[in-house]
C-alpha cells in the first residue's frame, strides 16, 4: 500500500517533457534572449548611448530592473526560511519554487548590474580596487553571499530527489541522468547523509534571512545613501524589504498556478495553498502600503521645496499615471481580491500575483526615475533629450531579455528537476499517515 | 590639450602668479643658452621677473619652455603639498557670456552638449531678484561622489581637489546620483577626439583624454596650477568673475586683480551653496550685488548663446 502512494508520487512529481506549449513557451523566450543580448552588443559597441540615460536620469530601467530582481529574489528567504523556521509545514511543495525564483533572480540582478556598467571590461577593478566603504561593494558581497546561500539551499534538498529520478532511469535520457550523477552520485541515502544534510539546511535557513534583509537593504541605500529628494529618506530599507517580500510572494503565486495547471499538480499544490498564499499576500501587501503612507505622506505634509517637486510631479504631474497605476496594481487591487475567500481561488489569486508582479515592477520604475529628473540645481546646459527619459528600444529589448532570461532559467529548472520536492512530499505523506493510522 | 603657446606660459609662470607655481620650470627662460650661438636680434621684450623687476631681454635669448611632463597618475592622486585650493565666484560680475563654458569645453575636449562648466538662471523665490550663477566642480572637502565610488576611481586630494582617474572608473555612475550640484558627466559614447589627443595617455590632472564609458568632470585645472597658471574657466572670463587662489597662502586672483582670500568672504559676506548637505564646497560665492550688469536685459543673450 505505502510503496504504491510511493510510487504515484514519484510518477507525478518527476519532471516531464516539453509539451507543445511548453516548447513554444522555451521558443519565445529563447528569441526575446536572443533580442535582448543583440541589443546588448549594440550598446557594447557603441556605450551606453543607444539608452536614453543622460547626465540627469543617470541610471534607468536597468536599475529599477535590478531593483526588481534583487526584490523578487528574497522570497526564497521568505519561503525556505522564515516558514520553516516557524514551523509551518503546508509551505514545502512551494520551497523549490520559491528557491529557484530566487536564485535565478539574484543571477539576472547581477548580470543586469553589468549591462548597466559603462565599463563592463573592467570589472575586475572592483575586487583589485573595491573600496569597502561604497555601498556597491556592499552590494556586490551581499549578493554574492545570498547567491551563493541560495544555490545550496536549493542543491542540498535536492539530492534525494536525485537519487530518485536515478532509480527511474526509463523517466529520463542519458543527458539528464549525467547531469543527476555529477550533482548527487555520491548520495547513498544514509541516514548519516540525511542528519548532515537537514543540519545543513537548518543553519543556511537562518543564515540566510540576515543576508537576505541585507541584499536589499543594502540596494535602498543605493538611493538612501544620497542627497536626493524622494531616495533622501530613513525608511527606505523597510519600504524596500517589506515590497520585496510582497513582489517575492506574487511571483510564487504567479508560479505556483503555471506549474500546477501545466504539469497536472493539483494534489500536490491545492487549492488551499493558494488560499494560504492569498493570505500572506494580503498581509504584505498590507505592510508594503503603510510604508508607501510614511514614504510619500510625512514629506507630503511638509512639501519642504526640493521634495515639493518631486511629489508633486508623482502625485499629478507627468509620472501621476504611473505611480497610481503602480499603487493600485501592486497593492490596492491585489488586497481588495485576495480578502474575499473566492478571490483566494487559485485563478483569482494567479491574477492577484500578475497584478503584484507587474505593478512592483513599475513600481522601481517610479522610484528610480523621476527623482533623477528633479536635482536640487535646475537642468541646464544640456541638450533637450538629456530632460526626459522614455528608455530606449536597446533598453526595454535588453530588460525584457533579462526577465525572459530568468524565466527560461525557471523553466529549464523544472524540465530537468522535480519542482516540487518528491523525497519531502513523501516523508510528509508517511508522517501523515502514520499520525492517523494511530 | 596644451597650446604650443609654450613662450606666454613661461612668462606668466615667472609673473604675479608665482606663488601659484610648484613645481617650477627647470630651466630658465631668462638666461642665454651658452651651447646655441644666439645673436642678439636687438628687439628687446619687456618681462616681468621673478623678484617682480622689469627686465628688458633680447628676443633672440627667449625660448620657447618645454611642456611639462604631466605627473604620473600616482603623484596626481597625491596632490600638491602645502596647498588648499580655492575658488570664488563673483555673482555680482557674472552677466553668462560663458566665455568660462566654452574655454573647459575646449580644453578637455568635452564631448559636444555636455559641460563641466554650467551658468544657471537662477531666482531663489518669487520676488527675490535673478542672478547668473556658474558652477564648476565643488571640490567638496566632504565628497559625497567619493564617499561611494566602488574602486576609488575618483579621489579627493591633500591639496583639496577631486579628480578622477578615467583609466579606473567603471561607468556605473553612482557618483553622479550622489552630487548634489549635478556636476558630473558621463561620456555616453566615445568623446569622438582627434586621434593625437585620443592616444595620449590619461592624466588625471588635465582629464584629457576623455573616455567612453567614464565619468568627467571639472578638474581646477592642476594641470595649469602646476605650471603656474590659473585654471581656464578664470583666464577666459572677460567679466573676472573667477577668482582661484590657495586658502593657505589666504590669496585668490582672477588673472588681474588679486584679493586675500580671508578678507574678499568677510566684506563681501561669501557663501557657499547648499551648506546644509555638509559637503564643505571649496567655491564659494560672493552674493549678486552691487551689479556690474542688469540681469534682464542680458538674459536673451545670454539664452541666445546657450542655444548654440
Amino acid at each position: 500500500m505505502e510503496k504504491v502512494a510511493r510510487q504515484h508520487i514519484i510518477e507525478d512529481l518527476l519532471p516531464q517533457k516539453f509539451g507543445k506549449q511548453g516548447r513554444l513557451w522555451v521558443a519565445s523566450l529563447i528569441i526575446l534572449c536572443l533580442i535582448g543580448l543583440f541589443a546588448y552588443i549594440r550598446q557594447l559597441s557603441k556605450g551606453l548611448v543607444v539608452t536614453s540615460m543622460r547626465d540627469y536620469v543617470s541610471w534607468g530601467i536597468y536599475i529599477s530592473n535590478f531593483v526588481f530582481f534583487v526584490a523578487i529574489s528574497l522570497v526564497g528567504s521568505l519561503i525556505t526560511a522564515v516558514l520553516r523556521l516557524s514551523d509551518v509545514n503546508w509551505s514545502t511543495p512551494l520551497t523549490r519554487i520559491a528557491e529557484i525564483i530566487a536564485v535565478s533572480a539574484i543571477t539576472f540582478a547581477g548580470l543586469i548590474i553589468v549591462v548597466d556598467m559603462g565599463r563592463p571590461d573592467r570589472f575586475y577593478n572592483l575586487f583589485i580596487h573595491g573600496r569597502l566603504q561604497s555601498p556597491i561593494v556592499w552590494d556586490v558581497i551581499v549578493i554574492t553571499t545570498y547567491l551563493i546561500i541560495s544555490c545550496l539551499l536549493l542543491y542540498f534538498p535536492l539530492l534525494p530527489d536525485l537519487k530518485i529520478m536515478m532509480e527511474f532511469k526509463e523517466k529520463s535520457n542519458t543527458f539528464l541522468l549525467k547531469i543527476y550523477r555529477f550533482m548527487g552520485n555520491y548520495w547513498k541515502n544514509k541516514p548519516e547523509q540525511f542528519r548532515i544534510s537537514e543540519k545543513a539546511i537548518n543553519i543556511l535557513s537562518i543564515t540566510i534571512i540576515p543576508v537576505a534583509f541585507s541584499i536589499h537593504t543594502v540596494t535602498s541605500w543605493l538611493f538612501a545613501t544620497t542627497y536626493r529628494p524622494g531616495w533622501d529618506s530613513t525608511n527606505f530599507g523597510a519600504y524596500f524589504i517589506s515590497g520585496a517580500f510582497l513582489v517575492g510572494a506574487g511571483g510564487v503565486v504567479v508560479a505556483m498556478y503555471v506549474f500546477r495547471t501545466h504539469y497536472k499538480l493539483e494534489k500536490y499544490i491545492k487549492d488551499e495553498h493558494f488560499d494560504k498564499m492569498g493570505k500572506v499576500l494580503v498581509m504584505l501587501a498590507l505592510l508594503y502600503l503603510y510604508f508607501n503612507v510614511n514614504e510619500f505622506l510625512v514629506p507630503a505634509f511638509k512639501m519642504k521645496k526640493p521634495e515639493k517637486e518631486h511629489l508633486i510631479d508623482l502625485f499629478t504631474g507627468e509620472f501621476a499615471p504611473i505611480f497610481w497605476f503602480a499603487i493600485l496594481t501592486s497593492m490596492i487591487l491585489p488586497i481588495i481580491i485576495l480578502l474575499f475567500k473566492k478571490g483566494r481561488k487559485p485563478k483569482a489569486a494567479f491574477v492577484a500575483g500578475i497584478l503584484v508582479v507587474i505593478g512592483s515592477w513599475f513600481k522601481r520604475y517610479i522610484i528610480v526615475t523621476p527623482t533623477l529628473l528633479h536635482p536640487f540645481l535646475p537642468m541646464r546646459d544640456v541638450p533637450a533629450n538629456y530632460r526626459h527619459y522614455y528608455p530606449s528600444w536597446e533598453e526595454w529589448a535588453i530588460a525584457i531579455g533579462s526577465l525572459a532570461g530568468a524565466l527560461l532559467v525557471i523553466t529549464i529548472f523544472a524540465r530537468i528537476f522535480p519542482i516540487i520536492p518528491i523525497h519531502e512530499t513523501i516523508t510528509e505523506t508517511e508522517e501523515h499517515e502514520n499520525t492517523h493510522s494511530l | 590639450m596644451k597650446t604650443n603657446d609654450n613662450s606666454r606660459r613661461a612668462f606668466l609662470a615667472a609673473g604675479v602668479l608665482g606663488g601659484l607655481a610648484v613645481a617650477g620650470c627647470k630651466s630658465n627662460p631668462f638666461t642665454q643658452d651658452v651651447s646655441q650661438d644666439v645673436k642678439p636680434s636687438g628687439k628687446l621684450v619687456k618681462l616681468l621677473s621673478v623678484d617682480g623687476e622689469i627686465i628688458e631681454v633680447d628676443e633672440a635669448f627667449l625660448k620657447p619652455v618645454p611642456d611639462l611632463p604631466p605627473v604620473s597618475n600616482d603623484i596626481a592622486r597625491v596632490g600638491i603639498d602645502g596647498k588648499k585650493f580655492v575658488m570664488v565666484i563673483d555673482l555680482s560680475r557674472c552677466k553668462s557670456v560663458k566665455k568660462c563654458q566654452s574655454a573647459c569645453d575646449h580644453m578637455h575636449h568635452i564631448h559636444p552638449g555636455q559641460n563641466w562648466i554650467k551658468v544657471y538662471p537662477m531666482q531663489d523665490a518669487e520676488h527675490t531678484a535673478p542672478y547668473w550663477q556658474p558652477t564648476t566642480c565643488m571640490h567638496c572637502d566632504e565628497p559625497p561622489c567619493v564617499k561611494v565610488c566602488p574602486v576609488d576611481a575618483t579621489f579627493k586630494r591633500k591639496d583639496g581637489i577631486v579628480l578622477i582617474d578615467s583609466d579606473r572608473c567603471v561607468g556605473c555612475r553612482f557618483c553622479m546620483a550622489a552630487c548634489p550640484y549635478s556636476t558630473r558627466v558621463f561620456n555616453w559614447e566615445d568623446p569622438g577626439l582627434d586621434k593625437t589627443i585620443a592616444d595620449q595617455p590619461y592624466s588625471c590632472e588635465s582629464s584629457v583624454p576623455q573616455k567612453k564609458g567614464t565619468v568627467g568632470k571639472c578638474d581646477f585645472c592642476p594641470d595649469m596650477v602646476r605650471q603656474g597658471e590659473l585654471p581656464h574657466c578664470v583666464s577666459a572670463c572677460p567679466n573676472g568673475v573667477f577668482f582661484f587662489g590657495d586658502m593657505l597662502e589666504d590669496a585668490v586672483t582672477n588673472g588681474a586683480e588679486t584679493f586675500r582670500f580671508s578678507e574678499l568672504i568677510r566684506d563681501k559676506a561669501g557663501y557657499r551653496l547648499m551648506e546644509d548637505l555638509g559637503t564643505k564646497p571649496s567655491v564659494y560665492y560672493l552674493p549678486p550685488v552691487n551689479r556690474n550688469f542688469p540681469y534682464e536685459s542680458i538674459e536673451q543673450e545670454g539664452e541666445d548663446k546657450s542655444h548654440h
